[in-house]
């Protein structure tokens, strides 16, 4: 056998997160040559120049060999260490260092190639910017929350792309979507979403909506019962009357990064995870012509005084009839309590302790998990 | 965001958006529709280095190419501002400022105040600055501290394409007269701008990067070159945190003063002439407002108290570069009473 091969070596790669990630920086090991690892736990510390975050294991067995150093540009997909059992011997682990060193010296390759088209839908007179990556498989449309976009779904696109087809889109008022809401209501944004769906061609597409994105979903949903295959609903809206007023309207009326800042910072349990480039690319976004009018047009028809106004439980309890619906919510949300999660009738739940709002961002893994147990309850 | 498109263009699209959107936008300037090397207004180059191309025929009757009079077009610009135009008006190259001085700093900056607030004047002058292109002591000087010693101006000097475009916006938005100052040497930058509309608020200043070790506050071109030099002492173990000012008026002295109390150490890195410039004046205000805070003497990296070179070797030298930064900031770390 050719050692440089054994099979019995698992590389971990440089994941990658969101759409245009070219490469990642290591910016610390969490764990060090000849640790255990079971799935799930923190491998090293990654920087992107979006975002950081933490790679998690993706397989358990014993961390052999630390491949990429500290602070260096590793291209996506690279090997960064390997996993191995320890029957494995030292000269087909330093094989398989070698190759990987190469690939890593070799540096990162030139942007352009494979990069996934933004396309273009006219829904209603709006237009809708949406993206996919996945070549097989069933067809799953992700829909982000109030002030997010496409992009917030960087750590779950690519992976989940692995076995389906995964779009991401821009709701309206959002991302590189048409900055008209018109009266603001889930109904227009639900349209949107449809309006994707007839656009891609999908006669069955599989919903994941994350906090208004949820109640979106449902919306949707329930406007084209047939064509949903199943729904995961993340921190969803429209669960329950309590809300964190402020933070939307916060989010709204923030003008400054110093006012942004502790706003956004109550999305996440951990509140480091808010970088500075994740404060300036929202600032970036709220300061587009129009995006500060439909903030405050969603704003006022979300809230009713300081409670929510949107009501999707009967709509999702009626979908749950027919198709496999989950929740996902983080024990720690600030934004819409986890109690919440109960008022989804007959759903799967996974409550992820320790989570904010944002378990796609802080928790990806289990997300991914809960999606795809989602899906093949719905069956072919 | 992910397009990526030049300083040029990212101007060039700022006034085409706005000149869109609000018909009072008008563009105004020695060869702003023909420009060098253009046979005439058929083939409409779009000004010495090409920022308003393609504006003359999109906007018929809105682009207007001057006679060369400084003096008369500059406050034909500030007259139709206050008579509910909004013009933009091109200075070429800001060394020329003499001929219309008078216009700027005497007339529109003082219209506000002197009658109570009644009038406005949204007039916005953008301007070449900066050395580099081996243009001499007529065509490369550094002359925004002149504007900001100036109430009643604003001074706008945007680094990344991302920057010119939305304060370009704000600019002629603004009912203020705005100098707009564009460094020559930055035109070909590119960066990723957003296709859509958007305005920066001036006043506020960007921290490009972070750091806890030394605060290095620049503005303009001097940002790049601010950027290499806190990589290469990132390298050293020095984390450094960069400041764009963006606008010298209004100034953004938060954001100063909160790195400089943070970080105890401060170099200000200015492209313009040592004396009453940004840099003194950012020393300044580190020094009445952050003193308890200040762990070594302010230093600034500023060009020679001297016109700039013709020679091409001496004009690289007059220019501050990386290596003269990386000193400054060893200068600061390493300093003791």
């Amino acid at each position: 056998m050719d050692a440089v091969t054994d099979e019995r070596i698992v590389p971990v790669a440089m994941p990658k997160w969101g759409l245009s990630m070219q490469a990642g920086k290591i910016t610390g090991w969490v764990v060090a040559e000849g640790d255990e690892v079971t799935v799930g736990d923190e491998l090293a510390d990654i920087e992107t120049d979006k975002i950081a975050g933490t790679l998690e294991a993706a397989q358990a067995g014993t961390v052999r060999r630390i491949v990429a150093r500290v602070g260096e540009d590793v291209p996506v997909s690279g090997t960064i260490a390997l996993i191995a059992p320890a029957e494995v011997s030292d000269d087909a682990l330093d094989a398989a260092v070698a190759k990987a060193r190469a690939v890593i010296d070799a540096g990162v390759p030139d942007q352009a190639a494979g990069k996934p088209a933004v396309e273009t839908a006219d829904v209603g007179g709006r237009k809708i910017r949406y993206a996919g990556v996945g070549q097989d498989g069933e067809v799953v449309l992700l829909v982000h929350g109030y002030g997010g976009d496409r992009n917030s779904w960087l750590f779950l696109q690519e992976p989940l792309a692995a076995r389906h087809r995964v779009y991401a889109l821009d709701l309206p008022g959002h991302g590189t979507s048409s900055k008209d809401v018109g009266d603001g209501s889930v109904g227009v944004l639900a349209d949107a979403v449809l309006g994707v769906l007839d656009a891609i061609g999908a006669e069955r597409a599989h919903l994941v909506g994350h906090s208004l994105g949820g109640a979106v979903a449902v919306a949707a949903a329930a406007a084209d019962p047939r064509r949903i295959g199943s729904l995961t609903l993340i921190a969803p809206s429209g669960f329950g009357p309590a809300i964190n007023a402020g933070y939307l309207r916060g989010f709204a009326d923030a003008q400054t990064r110093r006012e942004l800042k502790p706003v956004v910072g109550q999305l996440f349990a951990d509140e480091s995870l808010v970088t500075r480039q994740v404060v300036d690319d929202l600032l970036a976004y709220k300061r587009l012509d129009g995006v500060e009018a439909a903030l405050h047009t969603l704003v006022d028809t979300l809230l009713d005084g300081d409670e929510q106004r949107t009501d999707s439980a009967a709509a999702a309890a009626a979908i749950g009839g027919a198709v496999p619906v989950t929740v996902v919510w983080g024990s720690s949300d600030r934004v819409i309590p986890a109690a919440q999660a109960e008022s989804v009738a007959g759903a799967a739940r996974h409550l992820l302790d320790g989570a904010g709002h944002m378990p796609h961002m802080e928790r990806p893994s289990e997300v991914q998990a809960a999606i795809e147990e989602t899906i093949a309850r719905a069956g072919a | 965001m992910a397009r990526s498109i030049t300083y040029r263009e990212a101007l060039n699209e700022a006034l085409t958006q706005e000149m869109e959107r609000d018909e009072s936008v008008i563009v105004m300037g020695e060869d702003n529709a023909g420009g060098a090397g253009a046979p005439g207004e058929d083939d409409a180059w779009g000004g010495v280095l090409g920022v308003t191309k393609g504006l003359y025929h999109r906007f018929p009757g809105r682009v207007l190419d001057t006679p060369i009079s400084e003096s008369a077009f500059i406050g034909a610009a500030i007259g139709a501002a206050t008579a509910g135009m909004r013009p933009v008006a091109e200075l070429m190259f800001v060394d020329f400022m003499g001929v219309c001085f008078d216009q700027i700093y005497n007339q529109a900056a003082k219209f506000r105040y002197m009658f109570g607030g009644k009038a406005v004047t949204p007039v916005v002058i953008r301007t070449m600055y900066g050395a580099g292109l081996r243009a001499a002591a007529q065509h490369s000087q550094c002359l925004y501290p002149l504007f900001t010693h100036i109430p009643g101006l604003k001074v706008v000097l945007p680094a990344t394409p991302y920057d010119a475009k939305g304060l370009l916006t704000q600019a002629i938005r603004d009912n203020d007269p705005v100098m707009f100052f564009e460094h020559k040497a930055l035109y070909d930058l590119a960066g990723p701008v957003p296709e859509e509309s958007y305005a920066l608020p001036f006043g506020e200043a960007n921290v490009v990067r972070e750091g806890g070790d030394v605060t290095i506050v620049t503005l303009g071109r001097m940002v790049h070159t601010s950027l290499e030099a806190a990589e290469r002492l990132a390298a050293d173990g020095v984390q450094c945190e960069v400041i764009d000012l963006r606008t010298t008026s209004p100034l953004d002295e938060d954001t100063v003063l909160e790195s400089a109390e943070a970080t105890g150490r401060v170099v200000v890195v200015d492209e313009a002439h040592p004396r009453c410039s940004m840099a003194t004046d950012i020393s300044a205000l580190v020094a009445q407002k952050a003193f308890g805070a200040l762990q070594a003497p302010v230093e600034m990296v500023t060009a020679p108290h001297t016109p700039v070179p013709f020679s091409g070797r001496l004009e690289d030298l007059y220019i501050p570069d990386a290596q003269r930064i990386v000193n400054a900031v060893k200068t600061v770390t390493g300093w003791t009473r």
